[in-house]
């Protein structure tokens, strides 16, 4: 008997340890409800989600610079915004790499950048890389479909923007559209995670 | 009579895969060429044969891009153990994700610049949600990415190495 409680307070340790390791590392799962935060626009600036009174949810986009997967995306992304906004569901683009390990990913170079393209979202500087670690994004471009809730904004998409980021007429999958058309019906997301290929954070 | 030919047609059909064992390295999708220089690209289901061998040599897999700055930075380490493991049975190949635009204009001009001597070939797939996670379901498909294995293990690194890091990861597979 003696060892029986033993063993399961043994199992009780395992099973606290298991779950404070998973949670450290991964991240948001899809039902997980996101942070806000008060980052640095490249107008500068501060953006919060909360600053959207209108807002249903919101497209956040951990892109960059540097990163030809990015550069491959920002038409698609600009496109999503403008097609979305109105309907409740803003792009807020984050750059979460440290300028000081990839200079193209400047402030400065951000501003540069937007207005080359063109981009109609606000473009906000992860300053200090503390936001996308609570997110759990690993790499650009990285999406995280959220929906404004009475408990928060929960994540329902966690992923890539298509299934082809070299040929955008090639594309078959429309992941982030299919998912805001679906939360904008009321419905399910029926492809909440998905994985590409992108380049890694530099924090 | 039966018997027989079911055992003839049975012989006939093990001989048969036996060659087909053999002869299953698969065919490269495009066989890019410039200066010389040869890359094969292959969609996941050609790449799934590089990384599913089963010999008495230890792979070491690496996923990489000439636009990848971390890549490309630790791209020396993984020549300098292709160069000083090869008689300890270790090969590398590198798994380049370049565009495939950018295969005449950026990879094959790094591979001569670098004088690469690793095998380096292109995986042209879209579909990268299904192959990414059947690489390693862990894998968030950030670059660089390695995989070790041989017939006995197999390991799946999503990080950038020094030499150091590298070597001693090896040496888990290599050591008796």
């Amino acid at each position: 008997m003696k060892t029986l409680k033993f063993l399961g307070a043994f199992a009780i340790i395992g099973l606290l340890f298991a779950f404070t390791a998973a949670k450290t590392v991964s991240g948001y799962q899809v039902g997980d409800v996101a942070t806000d935060f008060s980052l640095k626009n490249i107008d500068g600036k501060k953006v919060s989600l909360k600053d959207f009174k209108d807002a249903k949810g919101y497209i956040v986009v951990f892109t960059c610079n540097h990163c030809p997967y990015a550069q491959a995306y920002e038409d698609r992304i600009v496109a999503l915004d403008k097609k979305y906004k109105k309907q409740g569901y803003p792009v807020i683009a984050i750059n979460p790499n440290n300028p000081e390990k990839q200079k193209d990913d400047s402030f400065e170079k951000m501003q540069a950048r937007a207005k080359e393209k063109g981009f109609t979202f606000p473009y906000l500087l992860d300053e200090g890389q503390k936001i996308y670690p609570q997110y759990g994004a690993t790499k650009t471009p990285h999406v995280y479909v959220l929906q404004k809730t009475a408990k928060g904004n929960v994540v329902k998409y966690i992923g890539a923007i298509d299934d082809n980021y070299e040929d955008e007429a090639a594309v078959t999958k429309k992941y982030v559209e299919d998912a805001v058309n679906s939360l904008l019906k009321g419905k399910e997301v029926s492809v909440k995670e998905t994985k590409a290929i992108g380049c890694s954070i530099k924090a | 009579m039966k018997k027989t030919l079911i055992a003839g047609l049975s012989a006939i059909f093990l001989l048969y895969s036996c060659n087909e064992k053999k002869e299953n390295k698969p065919q490269p999708i495009h066989v890019y060429e410039k200066d010389g220089v040869k890359v094969n690209a292959y969609d996941y289901n050609g790449l799934e044969y590089f990384l599913t061998k089963s010999n008495d040599t230890t792979y070491v897999v690496n996923f990489w891009a000439t636009w990848c700055v971390p890549c490309v930075e630790e791209l020396p380490y993984f020549e300098k153990l292709n160069a000083g493991y090869a008689d300890k049975k270790v090969k590398v190949l590198l798994v380049s994700l370049d565009m495939h635009k950018k295969i005449e204009s950026n990879l094959i001009p790094f591979i001569e610049n670098k004088k690469l001597q690793s095998d380096v070939v292109l995986l042209r797939d879209p579909d990268a949600d299904t192959w990414i996670r059947k690489i390693d379901t862990t894998w968030s498909g950030a670059i660089p990415a390695t995989i070790i294995y041989n017939k006995d293990n197999r390991k799946f690194f999503e990080q950038q190495f020094t030499y150091e890091e590298l070597e001693k990861e090896l040496n888990n597979f290599i050591k008796p």
